[in-house]
């Protein structure tokens, strides 16, 4: 019959419009649907029911641990009164040789004496450039590029704004444990292995078999750490 | 007369308490200015078109998760003529530029253009490639840029907030496009496809290039021919 | 609801035939044609060097007596070193399945002149078109050997090995200038005119207007009407590449003769990005997150494609939790990209966004799995060689990941894709535009070598994951849907029928994952500077959820860029078929018809 598809198909959209008052119904003894936490994560998962929009910029949602947007570089907390904590980078270049933009740029720092030494003295990332691949952070054997989950970053400009320097790019180790606290974690626990596995050796004392256990427990928490 | 001549002129003469009293003397622009700039932020309408990857981000955008129509940005226009705002979403190729510039030449002022994703702002990471463009903004001025690749629909809303903030700072007293110099109006030269993509505002830089060429080449045939007798 | 009409096809031969059909075929065919066959005998390299002159009888012989009428990839490769130039034909048998019979016809580098297949295989049609463009090979008989994916008057071959691009800055990555001395710069403010562009040496503009329309136009048929009556002229309508119906930057240019269309001819290569030569250049690994953006609404299956030819050049094996995770990714990927297909598909049949936005609900849900699981949304750079990067996350969107998946498969799917299925599927208006409109008859969809869900609307039960299964889909229950009409409606009814297979798929995939739960994800650690053990090329090719997807990747011994990196990309050579679907229906009929094919820009013009 004709004009039945059509009937059917403005059923769907009824049901719809109907629907998304009715869970404002279910949630509005419970402190309403809009604006409040409990309600936004119901809404945003499989089981949510009616309109499921992000307020954003009121709402936002929840950025998993793996989310990747452009990297930065993890420092110790700094110390009080200082503004910036030791690198964690060691300038081995590995992220450098597995960027596939080739956006990172390091300059290795210099002993006194010509030698090169294990830190960067600058660091730049061009994030015109950068494909958020998460490759640098995935293959850094120091964990110390690490994914961003900071998104807002909208500029006016970006001659300048768009190359993050060192010190666009140095974020204190608490700032990664916050936003990622399990796979944070996970890379303690596997450093910590790894350096008791290390000092073991070199005492040559341990039995052998135990610096074994050390590492090998040492690589399966790192790759744990992959796991989050 | 234009209303910023109407603002200013009360710098210059002396005014009477008595009449400063009764008479609304003021700057009618900064007193338009918020309704003005409330009503264009709040009616931004892209044009529909999509480059590429980020083309996706900017349509869920679009779509009920995300709802650009809070912002009253859900009419995305067909054509450039209705529109205010050009999302270049995604990477700019060499032979997609020419009709990009023709685009924003048909967009009716003002014209806004954001520039969304790594690619659109600086070639990404496509940039080394031999036909891309590294950066809509040699081409087009760029009022906002947002970075990722791509951007998620939520950086790419901070994207558009921003450039509502931008409108808010402008005024209709300074707005260039109701001035009749306005530096802004006008045709963008629409680049040409030769041997490689020409830019028409860099003819004499190539040209000179060239005739550089011809005169080394004139002149090493000319030590060769002097070499050889 | 529609009715369902699927077909099991033949299953993949086992151990115990001895020969697979295309060694058969391979050893007939040298039978056949004894004097201008010869074995490829390069290390690592497999099929048949041809005497480039005869390949069309090679190609004929291979269609009409041995049954391999399928010419899957023309890939052009580059051997500076020899002084030549090769094409490499990959042909695949519809009825028998199984590998391809490969045939390389070599021509001297300086003068690449060889046949055309166009006459025999009309899918070689953008392929021929594409390996003139990047390598400058002419093929004798073609019909309209223009540029592709550049533009005419462009300089050069761009894919040569001697072909230096404007940014051109070392041969291989990672570049020396980024370590240990890296001093940041743009590259553009080293070249002379500050952008990324050359011009040939001594080239000065001469002021006229270039203009790349006049020669599209001039391939198109502008006959006036002889027979008698009322005389009608022909119209030329150019739709794209700014159009809200082309799916991003695509360009047809539609000859008319009213409303009817007479001429159809796709204009691409508005977002050529130069895929190929830059992964060239790339290391193996870094070339994983490029493939994200070939057909960037399916990722994981670009990336899966890519890792299988790799597995294949470096010998890898993967651990079974990482297939199971691999096919998981794949399946859902298939029900995204479907449900974006049918949204914009009903866009363009005039359903204007309302169905688009409620399947586009269910797709950001797979999308927070990708993006939980991954770490983006769309470019997920999730495979590895030898495995995938992470495992399965712990929690998406503060549910257990289990939870999660079981609530979308046994529930949020299903129910999407019922609703659609309600929505759409019995509307008269969707009905009357799609019913007959743009049918493609199984010969013509086999000889054009459309893939995917278009070969199979078209009534042929040609699936990869059948007829040569790649991870564990031989171990995995589904039907491949087949429709046999053709036609557009046909084309949307077997998206809804591969989502509801690829839900049966996931459905039995769920218990393995969670009996694997805590075992490997990848079989070696993955290294950051993989390097080819041994020299040779491979072909990896994956169901993509919009056809075929090939990687052609041959590389040398111990090192650790590919030499050729081709994509077999399934949406660029299914355009082949849209001009001669197009043809005879009205003009209002031809965005539906694109619709239907499902084309993503990104892999069309890589
Ligand atoms: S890989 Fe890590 S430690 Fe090495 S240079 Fe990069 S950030 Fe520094
Ligand atoms: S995320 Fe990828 S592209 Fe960006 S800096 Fe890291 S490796 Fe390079
Ligand atoms: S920035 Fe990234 S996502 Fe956007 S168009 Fe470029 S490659 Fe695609």
């Amino acid at each position: 019959m004709y004009g039945f598809g059509i009937v059917k198909g403005l059923g769907v959209v009824i049901n719809h419009f109907i629907g998304s008052y009715i869970d404002d119904l279910r949630w509005a003894g419970k402190g309403g649907r809009y604006y409040n936490e409990e309600a936004f994560n119901v809404r945003q998962s499989p089981l949510g029911e009616g309109v499921k929009t992000v307020f954003y910029p009121e709402e936002k949602l929840s950025t998993p641990e793996r989310f990747r947007f452009v990297p930065f570089l993890v420092t110790d907390d700094p110390p009080p009164g200082q503004r910036w904590g030791h690198d964690w980078c060691t300038a081995c270049g590995i992220c450098v040789k597995v960027c596939p933009a080739q956006c990172i740029w390091i300059e290795r720092a210099k002993q006194p004496n010509g030698r090169p030494k294990s830190q960067p003295e600058k660091f730049f990332i061009d994030i015109d450039m950068c494909m958020n691949c998460g490759l640098c952070a995935e293959f850094c054997p120091f964990d110390a590029i690490k994914m961003d989950h900071d998104y807002e970053l909208a500029s006016y400009d970006r001659s300048t704004a768009h190359i993050h320097d060192k010190e666009r790019l140095s974020k204190p180790l608490s700032y990664w444990r916050e936003i990622s606290p399990k796979k944070a974690e996970a890379e303690d626990i596997a450093r910590k292995w790894a350096e008791a596995a290390k000092t073991k050796k070199r005492d040559k004392d341990g039995e052998g078999r135990e610096d074994r256990i050390a590492e090998v427990a040492a690589r399966q928490l790192y790759y744990k750490g992959l796991y989050y | 007369m234009t209303v910023a001549d109407t603002g200013s002129a009360n710098g210059d003469i002396a005014i009477p308490d008595e009449v400063a009293r009764n008479v609304f003397i003021g700057n009618i622009a900064k007193l338009l200015d918020p309704l003005y700039n409330w009503s264009r932020r709040n009616s931004i309408w892209p044009v529909t078109f999509g480059l590429a990857c980020c083309a996706i981000e900017m349509i869920c955008t679009a779509s009920s998760r995300y709802d650009l129509a809070r912002f009253g940005m859900e009419v995305f226009r067909a054509t450039p003529r209705q529109s205010d705002l050009m999302i270049i979403s995604g990477t700019v190729t060499k032979k997609m530029v020419p009709v990009i510039v023709r685009l924003y030449n048909q967009m009716p002022e003002p014209r806004y253009v954001l520039s969304m994703g790594a690619c659109a702002s600086g070639g990404g990471p496509f940039k080394e490639g031999y036909n891309v463009v590294d950066g809509i903004d040699k081409f087009l001025p760029v009022d906002v840029y947002v970075p990722g690749c791509p951007p998620t629909p939520q950086a790419l809303i901070n994207g558009l907030i921003a450039l509502q903030e931008k409108i808010d700072q402008q005024s209709i007293a300074t707005a260039p496009w109701y001035r009749k110099d306005d530096p802004t109006a006008g045709m963008l030269p629409v680049p040409v496809l030769g041997p490689d993509l020409v830019d028409l505002r860099q003819l004499d830089i190539i040209r000179a290039k060239a005739a550089d060429y011809e005169a080394q080449v004139t002149e090493s045939a000319g030590v060769e021919a002097a070499a050889q007798a | 609801m529609s009715d369902i009409i699927l077909e099991p096809t033949a299953d993949a031969p086992g151990p115990d035939v001895e020969l697979t059909p295309a060694q058969e075929a391979t050893a007939k065919l040298k039978e056949l044609h004894p004097n201008v066959l010869s074995d490829d005998t390069r290390e690592g390299y497999e099929g048949m060097i041809v005497y480039a002159d005869s390949i069309t009888e090679v190609a004929k012989t291979l269609r009409d007596d041995l049954g391999f009428n399928y010419l899957s990839s023309v890939t052009g490769v580059d051997l500076i070193e020899e002084g030549k130039m090769e094409v490499v034909y990959h042909f695949y048998s519809i009825d028998r399945g199984g590998g391809p019979v490969v045939l390389k016809a070599q021509v001297n580098r300086d003068e690449p002149v060889l046949p055309s297949l166009v006459s025999i295989f009309p899918g070689a049609d953008f392929q021929e078109r594409e390996a003139y463009d990047m390598y400058g090979f002419n093929f004798l008989g073609h019909p309209d050997l223009r540029r592709i994916l550049t533009w005419d008057g462009f300089a050069g071959h761009p894919l040569r090995k001697d072909w230096k691009e404007p940014f051109f800055e070392e041969e291989f990555k990672p570049y020396g200038s980024r370590w240990p001395d890296g001093q940041v710069f743009r590259v553009e403010e080293k070249t002379p005119y500050g952008k990324n562009v050359q011009y040939p040496p001594g080239w000065a503009p001469t002021g006229e207007e270039y203009d790349i329309e006049t020669d599209v136009y001039l391939g198109l048929t502008y006959s006036r009407d002889a027979t008698p009556g009322l005389k009608t002229d022909k119209v030329t309508v150019n739709l794209g590449p700014q159009h809200p119906s082309t799916h991003g930057v695509f360009r047809m240019v539609v000859t008319l003769d009213g409303e009817t269309i007479v001429d159809l001819k796709p204009v691409v290569g508005y977002l050529h990005r130069n895929h190929e030569k830059i992964g060239e250049r790339n290391t193996f690994i870094m070339n994983m997150p490029y493939t994200d953006r070939l057909d960037y609404l399916s990722s994981m299956s670009n990336n899966l494609g890519y890792a299988l030819a790799v597995e294949k050049l470096f010998d890898l094996t993967v651990p079974e939790r990482a297939e199971w995770i691999r096919i998981l990714m794949v399946e859902l990927t298939r029900i995204a990209n479907h449900l974006w297909a049918l949204g914009f598909l009903l866009n363009d049949l005039g359903a204007l966004q309302t169905p688009m936005l409620y399947y586009y609900l269910e797709r950001e849900l797979i999308v927070d799995f990708f993006e939980a699981a991954s770490g983006s949304r769309m470019m997920c750079n999730y495979m590895r060689f030898s495995g995938v990067a992470y495992d399965l996350p712990d929690d998406v969107r503060g549910m257990p990941t289990m939870k999660f998946l079981e609530e979308l498969i046994y529930n949020n799917l299903p129910r999407a894709i019922d609703q659609g299925d309600d929505l759409m599927t019995g509307n008269e208006i969707v009905r009357a535009r799609a019913i007959g409109v743009g049918v493609l008859t199984p010969e013509d969809a086999i000889a054009m070598s459309t893939a995917g869900p278009v070969l199979r609307a078209s009534g042929v039960p040609y699936d990869i994951r059948r007829a040569e299964p790649y991870s564990y889909y031989d171990h995995l229950d589904f039907d491949v849907a087949v429709r046999y009409n053709g036609d557009i409606y046909d084309r949307y009814l077997i998206r809804v029928d591969e989502m509801r297979q690829s839900l049966r798929i996931l459905q039995q995939v769920l218990p393995y994952l969670k009996q694997t739960e805590g075992a490997p994800i990848f079989g070696d650690k993955p290294q950051y500077a993989q390097r080819a053990p041994r020299s040779g090329e491979s072909y990896g090719r994956v169901e993509n959820p919009k056809g075929e997807l090939g990687y052609y990747v041959t590389a040398k011994r111990r090192s650790g860029n590919p030499e050729r990196y081709h994509v077999r990309a399934p949406s660029f050579i299914n355009l082949t078929a849209l001009g001669p679907m197009a043809k005879g229906h009205k003009v209002a009929d031809v965005v539906a018809i694109l619709g239907s094919i499902d084309i993503v820009l990104g892999e069309v013009d890589r």
